[in-house]
Formats: C-alpha cells, structure tokens, sequence
C-alpha cells in the first residue's frame, strides 16, 4: 500500500515538474522578450528597463525559473503587473469562487448521476432506461454556457427566482453565496452529469455479466440483491476514472461559466490578464489549475486503492 | 437499420450540406449589415430573424457551421495522426521505455484541458480559429494514443500476432498488417465523438473570445454577441445554441450508432 | 422421494430451441453425470434447475425438487430455494469470485441471506464450511482475498459457498476444466467425499467421459439438446447402443494409425537452454529479482518422430515453445534445428525458422477477423526470400488447403465463416504452406470436442507419414500425448524431470512427479477402453 502511493507521489510531483516547465517555456522564453510583450510595441526603452528591473527579466532563464518555483512553494506568486498586487492574495481571493463552484457542480453532478445510472441500469431496456438514455443524451449534447443563458432568461429575467449575475460574497451569510452559484453550478453540472449517469451504466451492465455475479444470483440473492452487493463496487472503477476526468473539465468548463454569469472567480482573472498582458497572472493561474487536475488525479488513485485490495499488494 | 445511427447520420448530413451550401449560396450575405432591420424576430423574410447588425440568422449559422466543422474536423485530425501511431509504437514495446515516455507526456497533456491550452497560446500569440484548432488537436492527440494502446495491447496477446511473429514479421509490420485493422473500428467510433466535442469546445473557445475571430462567423460568437439581448431578444441566443445541440446530438447518435453496428461482441448480444 | 426429477423439459431462448424433451432424475447421496459436447444442452440443463436462464427464456415440462415445481415457483420463492436447497459450482474459478471482497465475506454471505443469525455465527460457521472444502484456517483464514489464491483453491472457495448450509443438490457444471489435472484429482474427491458426508445429490456436468465414468452412478449422454441415452454408469458405459454414445466412446481413447518410424538422426537439439525473466522489485529501493521458467533443459527431436511435452500451467512449456521457435533469445544454452541455431547473432535465424511451424490452442483467437482464409494461410511466405506470388501462390494455397480436407475455394472465406475443428484444419495448413521439417502442436487439439479432436489427430497423422513431419506435442493432456506421441517429456518448474518411450513412462513411471500426474489423470476403465478400440 505504502509502495503504491509513494509510486503515485512520484509520479505527481514528476508530473508538476514538467508540467512547470512547459508552462515557462511558453509563457516566459517563446514570447522574446515578455516585458516588450507585457508593454506592446509603442512601449519606452527606459520603460522596458524599468520592468526588466521590476520582473527579474535580466537574470537569465534558468534562474528565472528557479525563482518562480522556490516562491511557489513558499506561497510566492510574484506581483501583478497591472494591478500591483501579490499574484497569491489575487488567486487566493478568486479561488473563493472557483472552488466551492467546481465542487458544488461535482457534488450535483455525481448526486443526479449515480441513482439515475443505476436506475437506468437496473431497469435495461424498460421505459425508465430509455428515458434516462434520452435525457442524458441530450445532456451530452448541449453547450453548457448556452445552457447557461438560456436558465438565466428563465429563471432571472423572466421568473425573477435568481440574480442575473454576480457573487453575493460569503460575508453575505453561506446561503446567499451559494444561491448566486447554483445556476453556475447546475449549468457546470448538468454535461457532466449526463456523461457520468451513462458511464454508471454500462459500468454496472458489464459487471452484471460478470460470473460472480452469477455466483451470488446462486448463493439465493435477489437480481436487486447482488446488483447492491457485489456489482456497484465492481463497476465503481470506471466511474471513479470519469470522475478525475471530470474535474479538469469543471475547472475549465467554470472559467466559461464564471463568465456567463460575471462571477469574480479565476476564469475571469485569467481573462482579465490576457487582456491586459498580465503574464505573470495568467502563468501562476494555469500552474495553479494544472496542480489541481494532477492532485484531483492522485487523489482518484487513492480511491481506486481504497476500492480494489489486488491493488493494495499482499500482505 | 440500426436507428440512432440513421437519426444521427441524418442531422450530421443536414449540417455538413449547409456548410457545403453556404460556400455557393446563402440567404443573405453575412459581411452586409442592414442596421435598419436589426434584432427583427423571424419572419418570412429572416426566417430564424436578424441580429444586431441586421445580418439573416440563418445565413451567419451555414457559414458558422463551416468554422465549427472545420475546427473539429482538423482537431481530430491532427489528434488522429499524431495519437494512433504513438499508441501503436507504445503498444508493440509494451513496458519499453518508449511506452513509459509516450504515456508519461499524455498523463501531462491530460493535466492541461484543451481550455487552459488555448489560454496559454492565447496569451502569446493572440486568439484566432487556428490556435482554437492546435489547442484542440493536441488534447485529442493522447485520447487517440491511450485508446490505440489499450486496444492494441490486448490484440497483442492474441495468437494471431504471435503466429505473425512466427512468420517473421516484425513490430511495425505486425502493427499496421494486423493490429490497425482490428482497432479502426474503435477509432472510428471514438473520431465521432472527439468531433462532437471538438465542435462543443471550439463554441466555447469562440464564445470566449479566444476561438474565431470577426468578421468570421461562428456559433460560439454569435451566442456571446447574443448574450446582452437575450431578455428582448431571445432567438439570436436560441438558434445559435440549437444548432451546436443538433450538430453535436446528430454525431453522438451517430457514434452510438457505429458502436453497435461494427462491435461484434454487442452484435452477438443481440442475437 | 426422488430429490430432483426433470420430466420432459424443454428449452427456447428468443425463440432458438435449445432443449428438446429432456428427462432426468437425481436421488439423494446419488452422482448423475451429465456428457456432451458443446451445443449439447448440457449447461442449460444445469441453469434450468436452478432457474438462472438468460433473458428471454421459455422453458416447458416438469423440474420438481424435493417437492417444489421450479418452473411455477415466484422469483423470491427461487432465491429462497438456490444456495439453500440447491447450491451451484461453476466451471470458471478465476472469475466465479467477487474480486473486491474477503472469502470469508463471500461464504457468510450463503447463510445471512438465508437465515437470521449475527454476523459472528455466520462467520464462525463460514470457517467450518471453508474447512470441509479443505482450506484450513491457519493457512487460509477468511480475510484473505480471491486473487491471493491459486484456481484450485478459489474453485474450494465456491464449493465450501455452495455447501454452507448443506444443501440437498449440488450442480457443478464442468467444475475441473479450467484446472490442472493434479488439481482435477483433489477437487474431484472432495466433491465425492461430501456427497458421502452429507448424503447430498450431485448433478455432474461434464464433456469429458472418462472424468463422468469414475465418479457418476447414474450417467445421461446429451446431443443436440436431447438426452440420447442413459443408465446406470456401469452397465452404461459396457452396454451403449446409441450410435452416438458408441462415437463419442470411440473418440474419448481414439488411437490414430501411424506408419512411418521415426530415424535415428536428431533434428532439434536442445542443449542445457535457461531462460530467466525479471520479476518485479521488492520494495521501493529493491533489486529486481529472477524467475528462471526454464532451468537447463536438454533433448533432442529425432526426424519424423512424434515427440510429446507435458507439464501443468506454469511449468515452462510456453516459454520453451517460444524460444524454440525463435521468438524469445535464452540466457544460456543453445536450440538448434540440423545443427543450425535458432538464434545467432542476437538475431532470429530466418534459414531455421522457415522449417518450424507452430499451431496454437485457441481455434477462435490464432486468425486475424480481418483477412480472408488465402491471406491468413500463405502469411509464413513472408519467412521466404523469394515467395511464389500469382497463380504459384494461388496453386499453394490451394494444396495446402486441400491436404488438410478443405477447398481451394475456402481461401475466398473469412474465418467466422468455419468452425472450431476446419479452424484448426486451417492453422495447420498454414504451418504446412511452406513444408517445413518440424511442427510444434502447442495444446493444438486441447480447445476441440472429443469426436472433432479425433479427426484432427487423424489428419496429423495421415499428414506425418505424407510430408514426413516431425511434431513436438505440447499438452497437458496426458491421453492425447498417450495417443499419438513415440517419446515423452515430463516437465515440472522449468525442468525435465523425466523422459522416454511413451508406453514405457505411462506404464512405469519413474519420477514421482510422473506417477502423480499419472495417478490423477481420468481415465476411462480397462475393459471400457478395449470396448471403445472395437468401434
């Protein structure tokens, strides 16, 4: 067991180091020189300078890079250019948002998608199986920040239920925050519900044809009995693989919604440094989100551990 | 016949037609705008209405098709090309330190969703359909190459490829005489639903600013134009947004449908 | 009371007959072996008692056990009967266990869902039945998992399941199979043992004749989804009449008729051939270790002769296939045909390749779907420097088709269009294709039903004494080897640990790994195996 997850932790952090890497070299060493870029063409020479100066720019790559991943570890993001403030405060404020959005969305999407895909699956080819099938098909299909819009005429414009847009911030009391990201959050949930609610189900169909489950059907168990006992467990590894997947899609699919709906979360920070040139914003956010995808990730795998004991070795 | 297959084929072949159409034909010019006639409901003139501009609706959605099919067809493309022959390489040096490098980049790539790709291109080199395309393609190259291996490496340990190695047959021969053929079926039905999400991606890269860019028309930009009027003007968010759902519904009921007609195994299980 | 009593009962899946009439019965303390080949009902027969049929089935007739109408019984009434009243043995053991959860878990499980009594009671009473299919607590405590067991051990597990709360009939559909035969052995006498202990019937499905005739009292013959004849096993087996039974009798100890006599001149020789693969390390900062599947293993094939390898799974047999055929380099020692070496230079030796030729086990897996019968036959043309193409390849594929009883036609056909057996047929001619010296039959016929199989070892032999061929027969089967092979390899980890002429090992053995492989193999009774040599 402890094997398995020092293999895993190796991995990660191998993972977290090239992943660093491809995201200096594109952001700090293909653009030329990022101060000319940051600045634009028009800019001064002695302006330039000044943020050379200012970003570390004369010192060569190599400890460029050195910096920027010793001040990751010890909470050092480096400062705005734009806004002139710690990038870690900026990030530290818009993960507020994010977060709790994503594992808001998560937690829905695997609410709807576990009893409908076992329902589905239980009731093949019955009328519940095809209605979920259909459903969920459409789920699939449709764009979720169009999904978004279209929940936000209905539901805010028309029916007045929500906010249009905006965050009531937390120190309006929890359930004023988590009401302006409910709409986000079913809009983020809904796609990866549908995904999910399907991979449940042919998870547990394949399982069902499993010999042991036949086994059980011997021992005197119910056709409901062995799904309960002894499939859902089985078919719970495929669906714990989705659901890592999914949160890389959740976390990108919030940067889209975060816009759709004004939230002030990473999405729209991000899209504020593109506009404005900000790379050292926007290197810092893509370094934070693919640290949270990998950790997701290391995480599911711990899961798979906990779930299947061939993995856990002998003992 | 199988039916989602036809249902599918048959919305994904409406699609395609228009785009095809809007090369010799639309119902309006999309680069004339018409101020006097924006944000008109449909009517028998506009029959899905006009936007802002006064451009027809229905002409921005056959040339926006162009984009979205373009877009994902290519990104499926470049994934294809690059993620089969790694899969295959992978899968014939199982184990190999070629194995372990190949699926340790897809591992990273998958670490960056094809959102966060566009951004860091974006931030570089500026947004456009292109890079909406390479930032695509390169998160469809390590879903092609683990479904490769996987489907590889189980033909792998079948007697046929140790009766070709019999023969004398070396691993790239072997990989392209027998394991190739046994995977397309995969492939194929794994293309239609990279397309469908190439097209959902490409929307939402377009619908934030960092896909196609005007004059160029495309479903994503017209839902963000839209988004200011939705509440007086509710068709220019709706078909926009339906025409992403049907295209991306035709192909997933198309993929559907591949899977059961050229899977054997579920053939059987019908029977 | 008869315990279990079949009258008449017939089977359709969606529409597809499957059983025709079938009529049966079980008493308590009885053993009823049921005999087929595949399609012949015989598992369907097993599932229709236990009413555990695919979707989609009709069944008509009569099946009472104990007094209850199983076809007219409720589903819950069904769940209250099966692991209770009647308990089932599967023949797939690596499978038949729920991989996630303990053995102790999964026999407990029998009685909590057919009794109220506290977990501990049932655990306590899981350890017993555990033990009485022979897995002692102190070496198979119920916390362990099924992947830390071996076949035969799961396959104790799902018996020790199925005899928890001593049911009145056990069914075991083919329960040695997959196991290797010393294996077979044991578990095939703990099955007699607890028929004994409990006075419990035993339903026996089986496809092989001479497993059915050593343990069953009563034995039904099955074909085609009907019972063509049965009786008592002794009178039975001396007595059949049905033209079938006689076939089926004749087949199960089929001898085929070979001429040619082997030379004196070796054609493959291998010498002192070691083969070591890495295992995984031990810890995190460990040295990875070696497994050695082949320790020093010397013989020698002479020309023309029949020679037979045999050894249970894991011995080394597959990896000393492979490196003879140049597939795999040894770590030491050297393999070579006519005295050249399979592998020189780190390199396979094509000049020596094109003269070996292999069959596979697996008629269903040895071809590409994709290709049709020409292509996949002429595929060892690539070992040529100069292979006939046109009509000269045409004409090859046509002859090497025809030698095996098939037509020149067939090359035009994709392989799903034939069955098991013209499979086979179809591996051997491509192993013939470029008549080479010597073929290794790797489990060749070991997939095959006992009437097809003996077809089969007719073409060999016929095929031998035209082509003057040399085989190695690879098999775990010890009266396959018995029938067809001059010379006999015994093999146990990695090593050879006896060999000699056929009739001498088989009568004499020496090592006492062979006497106990010898001992354990089924086999039909003396007076019976004469009987069957007269049809």
């Amino acid at each position: 067991m402890l094997r398995f997850i020092g293999k895993r932790l190796v991995s990660l952090v191998v993972t977290l180091w090239v992943a660093s890497l491809v995201i200096f070299l594109s952001l700090e060493v293909v653009p030329g020189d990022p101060a000319a870029f940051m600045l634009g063409l028009n800019a001064q020479e002695d302006t330039l300078a000044a943020l050379r100066d200012e970003l570390g720019l004369n010192k060569g790559a190599v400890e460029r890079y050195v910096d920027w991943v010793g001040g990751m570890l010890v909470g050092d993001f480096g400062t705005s250019y734009t806004y002139r403030t710690p990038v870690a405060q900026m990030v530290l404020d818009r993960v507020q948002v994010s977060l709790p959005l994503a594992l808001y969305a998560l937690t829905l999407s695997t609410l709807i998608a576990f009893p409908a895909g076992i329902w589905a699956a239980a009731r093949r080819g019955k009328p519940a199986d095809i209605a979920v099938m259909g459903v969920t098909q459409l789920g699939v299909a449709i764009p979720n920040f169009w999904f978004a819009m279209l929940m936000v005429l209905v539901f805010a414009i028309n029916l007045r239920w929500f906010n249009a847009g905006g965050f009531a911030g937390w120190d309006a009391g929890f359930f004023a925050a988590m009401k302006s990201l409910t709409l986000p959050a079913i809009a983020l949930a809904l796609p990866q519900a549908s995904i999910l609610a399907r991979v449940m189900r042919s998870s547990l169909l394949d399982t069902l044809n499993e010999d042991f489950v036949r086994t059980a059907r011997a021992k005197g168990l119910t056709r409901g009995q062995a799904l309960w006992r002894h499939a859902l467990r089985n078919a719970m590894i495929p669906v714990l693989t989705i659901i890592g997947l999914q949160f890389a899609f959740l976390m990108a699919g919030a940067i889209i919604i975060e816009n759709v709906f004004f939230l002030p979360g990473l999405g729209r920070l991000v899209f504020q440094a593109i506009s404005a040139r900000d790379l050292i914003v926007v290197e810092s956010v893509v370094m934070l989100l693919v640290f949270a995808v990998v950790l997701v990730n290391f995480l599911v795998d711990l899961a798979y551990a906990a779930v299947d004991p061939r993995l856990r070795g002998r003992r | 016949m199988n039916r989602n297959l036809v249902l599918g084929a048959g919305l994904t072949a409406i699609f395609l037609l228009a785009a095809l159409l809007s090369f010799a034909w639309v119902p309006q010019d999309v680069t004339q705008m018409d101020i006097a006639n924006k944000i008109k409901p449909p009517s028998a003139a506009h029959p899905l209405g006009t936007d802002h501009f006064g451009r027809d609706i229905l002409s921005m959605i056959m040339v926006g098709a162009r984009t979205s099919i373009a877009v994902a067809l290519v990104a499926v493309g470049i994934g294809m090309g690059l993620g089969v022959p790694l899969g295959l390489a992978a899968a014939a040096r199982r184990g190999g330190w070629l194995d372990e490098v190949i699926m340790r980049a897809n591992d990273l790539v998958f670490a960056f969703p094809s959102l966060l790709i566009a951004i860091m291109i974006t931030a570089v080199f500026g947004a456009s359909a292109l890079n909406a395309i390479i930032a695509i393609g390169i998160f469809n190259i390590p879903v092609f190459a683990r479904l490769t291996r996987s489907g590889a490496l189980s033909l792998w340990t079948r007697d046929f490829v140790l009766a070709a190695r019999v023969a004398g047959k070396g691993a790239a021969r072997i990989s392209f005489e027998h394991i190739l053929p046994n995977v397309t079926n995969l492939l194929i039905v794994q293309g239609t639903i990279q397309f469908s999400l190439g097209i959902l991606a490409e929307a939402g890269l377009s619908y934030v600013g960092l896909g196609a860019q005007p004059p160029t028309p495309s479903w994503g930009r017209m839902l963000a134009d839209s988004q200011t009027m939705v509440s007086f003007a509710p068709h220019m968010a709706l078909f926009p947004g339906l025409a992403i759902l049907l295209t991306v519904l035709g192909l997933n009921l198309m993929g559907d449908g591949l899977r059961d007609v050229l899977d054997p195994r579920l053939r059987r299980d019908r029977q | 009371m008869t315990l279990l009593r079949i009258d008449g009962l017939s089977l359709d899946i969606r529409g597809t007959p499957i059983l025709r009439d079938v009529s049966l019965s079980v008493e308590a303390g009885q053993i009823v072996g049921v005999i087929g080949e595949s399609g012949s009902g015989k598992s369907m027969t097993a599932f229709s008692v236990m009413q555990l049929l695919p979707e989609g089935s009709v069944c008509s007739g009569r099946i009472s056990l104990s007094g209850h109408e199983m076809l007219a019984l409720s589903e819950d009434h069904l769940c209250r009967l099966r692991g209770n009243d009647v308990s089932m043995v599967f023949q797939e053991p690596m499978t038949a266990l729920n991989p996630l959860k303990t053995i102790g878990e999964q026999v407990a499980e029998t009685i909590l869902i057919h009794e109220r009594t506290s977990a501990e009671d049932a655990r306590h009473r899981a350890a017993e039945a555990l033990t009485r299919a022979e897995l002692p607590q102190d070496r198979f405590p119920l916390s362990r998992y099924p992947h830390e067991l071996s076949g035969g051990q799961r396959q104790r597990v799902v018996i020790a399941m199925a005899i928890a709360l001593r049911p009145k009939l056990l069914i075991a559909d083919e329960p040695t199979t997959a196991l290797d035969v010393t294996t077979q052995a044991e578990i095939l006498t703990l099955l007699k043992r607890l028929v004994q202990e409990d006075g419990m019937g035993l339903l026996m499905i089986s496809h092989d004749l001479a497993v059915v005739a050593d343990m069953a009292d009563h034995i039904v013959i099955m074909r085609r989804g009907e019972v063509v004849e049965q009786g008592p096993a002794q009178s039975l087996l001396r007595g059949m009449r049905h033209p079938y039974s006689l076939a089926l009798l004749a087949a199960s100890d089929h001898v085929p008729d070979r001429e040619g006599a082997p030379q004196d001149t070796p054609l493959l020789q291998v010498r002192d051939v070691i083969r070591d693969y890495p295992t995984p390390r031990k810890g995190l900062w460990g040295t990875p270790g070696t497994f050695r599947a082949v320790d020093g293993v010397s013989f020698d094939i002479r020309r023309g002769e029949n020679l037979g390898l045999v050894g249970e799974s894991g011995c080394g047999k597959s990896t000393l296939t492979r490196a003879i055929l140049g597939l795999e380099e040894v770590q030491s020692g050297t393999i070579a045909l006519d005295g050249a070496p399979v592998f020189a230079g780190h390199k396979p030796n094509r000049a020596v390749r094109r003269r070996m030729q292999v069959v596979f086990q697996d008629p269903y897996g040895s071809f590409n779907p994709r290709h049709k019968v020409g292509r996949l036959v002429c595929e060892p043309f690539h070992l040529l420097d100069n292979p006939p193409a046109g009509a000269d390849r045409d004409r090859a594929i046509a002859k090497a088709l025809e030698s095996v009883g098939l037509s020149a036609d067939d090359a035009g056909k994709y392989i799903h269009e034939f069955s098991g057996g013209q499979r086979q047929r179809i591996a051997i001619a491509r192993a013939l294709i470029i008549k080479p010296d010597l073929i290794i039959l790797d489990e060749a016929v070991s997939a095959l039903d006992v009437s097809v199989r003996a077809q089969v070892l007719d073409l060999l032999a016929d095929l031998s004494d035209r082509f003057g061929l040399t085989y190695l027969f690879i098999s775990h089967d010890l009266s396959v080897v018995r029938s067809i092979t001059d010379r006999v390899l015994v093999m146990q980890a990695g090593k050879i640990v006896e060999q000699g002429e056929t009739a001498q090992v088989f009568a004499d053995p020496q090592h006492p790994y062979t006497q106990q492989l010898i001992a354990a193999a089924p086999q039909l009774p003396q007076d019976v195996r004469k009987l069957a040599h007269e049809h």
